[in-house]
């Protein structure tokens, strides 16, 4: 029987022939991702349930990359890194990314594959809902709660329900303006918020395969926002140079049948999707961006698991190279290695960091996932009042961001860079 | 067969985790029994306002076991600090029409809550601080104060997990696991 991609791959971690959507399987998990808001729960319920001294199933696949509350003073916080760190070292794990160590990374949805632990056809499992990411290199990835990480930490697999596919496919070649943002803002738009319950979204078509890693990324990041169990892109040659640029461990990589069967499908032209914003307060709220001239702001924030890597900020340097910001512009990296590559990177002999700071930027931060989820009151770029905020990041809810009566309208790194310029939503073609 | 009974709290569509529990929260752990009882105190602080507090300022649990609500109840994040602090918060049963996936996972594996759906917009239809009613197993809801009667979506295998107290306390009882 035919298979999508998504089918394939937990039919093989299931040990099985065929899967079909509806069915539950116990598949064999290949990564465990948590962090510290939800692990030191994690770990909880696998000590209460597996015994206090109880070892992981294997310690090469418990992967914990703390990334959410690293700079605060808050004690609690502190507190639960401090357990990830007793727990790593008690269970020998052998990647715990510790911070204030060298071994920092920063966001775990961006530091996973660049510490090479999402490789294709594999299986991932995250206590965090955008671990949806990383089907972008091809593999099965989706979120859970910590009751059910803890029970993969002792048993290595989890039952799970075969999601029907949704294919989303995108011709054409996407024009320098429009981004990776902009395409998946327009899919949750046209299917809803809710849109995707329960479903694999499968993205394909020569405009995703013209995206670079980076962007394909942020496309099954916001997978979640319509509701998806995952989101799936399927691997090419640049997914085998990202993947091998990044790790020696052998890997697999499935493909999806031409002709398995889909729940539905939906065919765009890139050439015809323009820069966009989500307005409050949900991702689904599409608007063009040129079509919100109107909208104030107070503030633009680049950073997240899905607007903080390298490509985000190359794309908003493009834009903010020779202006400068109307409103304050936060800037968070996603990882030290997005950080490092700020520095190193140059537009025409000019480093990025020249180029923010001459624009007029706020100091970059340290890389975590700083004000995306608000977090607490001392987080980087938190609101506190009435902020309206043009940001990179994934969710607009109320109070997302740190205040229930700021204003998130989500877009594109190149949409938000023209923005801070204006102090207004602005279409980014106003400045190519 | 188990009932539930109480008074109602109404929320709408989308109601998303930030609002179930902001994320400045989040840096209390669930399985630490007074920051699972603290939670609770958070409960469904985040709506936006205008809407009556549901947990009362100084009181750790709130007044309304059964929650309604619209479509897509739980969007968002896959903390379980969300279906925790509702359990925490007093909180047996939510009818709503629709679940983000996730959140109705966690529901059943921590057994918090049970998680009922229902075709009818009951959001429209009960008001917050009207007394009801759920048969858990005769899957019905009774509206008390105006008398009417509305069927809900039967839990299925669902419902004896969320009865055990979540995915290892009934995989223990029905020696799925030692």
């Amino acid at each position: 029987m035919a298979m999508t991609l998504t089918e394939k791959i937990l039919a093989r971690a299931a040990g099985k022939r065929v899967v079909g959507p509806g069915d539950n399987v116990w598949v064999e998990v290949d990564i465990l991702l948590t962090h510290d808001v939800c692990g030191p729960g994690t770990i909880g319920v696998f000590q209460r349930e597996f015994g206090k001294m109880a070892k992981v199933w294997d310690p090469s696949k418990v992967v914990i990359i703390p990334d959410h509350y690293i700079f605060t003073a808050d004690e609690k916080a502190h507190r639960n890194v401090d357990t990830l760190r007793e727990f790593a070292t008690y269970q020998k794990l052998a990647y715990f990314y510790d911070p204030g160590t060298p071994t920092y990374k920063g966001v775990c949805h961006v530091a996973l594959p660049q510490t090479g632990h999402v490789r294709p056809g594999e299986v991932i499992f995250g206590t965090d809902s955008h671990t949806c990411t990383h089907g972008a290199l091809g593999a099965f990835a989706t979120g859970i709660g910590n009751t059910d990480a803890g029970f993969i930490m002792g048993a290595g697999k989890l039952l799970i329900k075969v999601p029907k596919t949704m294919r989303f496919t995108v011709n054409g070649t996407p024009p320098p303006y429009l981004m990776g943002k902009d395409i998946i803002l327009k899919i949750i738009g046209d299917i809803g918020f809710d849109g995707a319950s329960y479903c694999a979204m499968e993205f394909a078509g020569d405009a995703i395969r013209h995206l670079s890693i980076e962007e394909r990324m942020t496309i099954c990041n916001m997978a979640i926002e319509a509701g998806a169990k995952n989101g799936i892109i399927e691997p090419d040659a640049k997914t085998f140079e990202y993947v091998k640029a990044h790790t020696h461990k052998p890997f697999e990589a499935v493909y999806g049948d031409a002709d398995a069967p889909v729940e539905s499908e939906r065919t765009y032209d890139a050439s015809t999707l323009e820069p966009c914003v989500a307005e409050p307060h949900v991702p689904s709220n599409y608007a063009l961006a040129r079509e919100r001239n109107d909208v104030k702001l107070d503030r633009s924030y680049i950073g997240s698991c899905t607007g903080g890597k390298i490509t985000d900020f190359l794309a908003a340097a493009r834009i903010l190279k020779g202006h400068k910001v109307a409103i304050p512009t936060f800037l968070v990296p996603a990882t030290v290695e997005v950080a490092e590559d700020i520095i190193k990177s140059e537009i025409d002999g000019k480093s990025l960091i020249e180029i923010f700071a001459e624009a007029g930027c706020e100091d970059i931060a340290p890389p975590s996932c700083a004000a995306c989820l608000g977090g607490p009151e001392d987080t980087f770029g938190r609101t506190s009042g009435t902020e309206a905020v043009i940001s990179t990041t994934n969710r607009n809810f109320p109070g997302r961001m740190g205040s229930k009566q700021s204003r998130i309208y989500l877009a594109s790194p190149l949409t938000a860079a023209a923005s801070a310029i204006r102090g207004r939503i602005t279409d980014p073609r106003e400045f190519m | 067969m188990k009932k539930i009974q109480g008074t109602v709290y109404v929320v709408r569509d989308d109601i998303d985790t930030d609002q179930i529990i902001p994320a400045q929260y989040l840096n209390l752990v669930p399985t630490i029994p007074e920051e699972y009882a603290k939670l609770g105190s958070y409960a469904l602080c985040g709506l936006p306002d205008g809407y009556p507090p549901f947990v009362k300022p100084g009181a750790l649990t709130a007044d309304y076991p059964i929650l309604i609500a619209g479509r897509n109840f739980g969007c968002g994040s896959s903390r379980e600090h969300a279906p925790v602090c509702l359990g925490a918060a007093g909180v047996k049963a939510v009818v709503a029409e629709s679940y983000a996936r996730i959140f109705f996972r966690n529901c059943v594996s921590t057994g918090e809550l049970y998680p009922f759906e229902t075709p009818i917009r009951l959001c429209e239809v009960f008001k917050t601080g009207d007394r009801a009613e759920i048969d858990v197993g005769g899957a019905h809801l009774t509206n008390c104060t105006t008398g009417k009667t509305y069927s809900i979506k039967e839990l299925g295998a669902v419902a004896p997990v969320v009865e055990a107290g979540g995915i290892f306390a009934y995989a223990r009882k029905s020696g799925i696991i030692k």
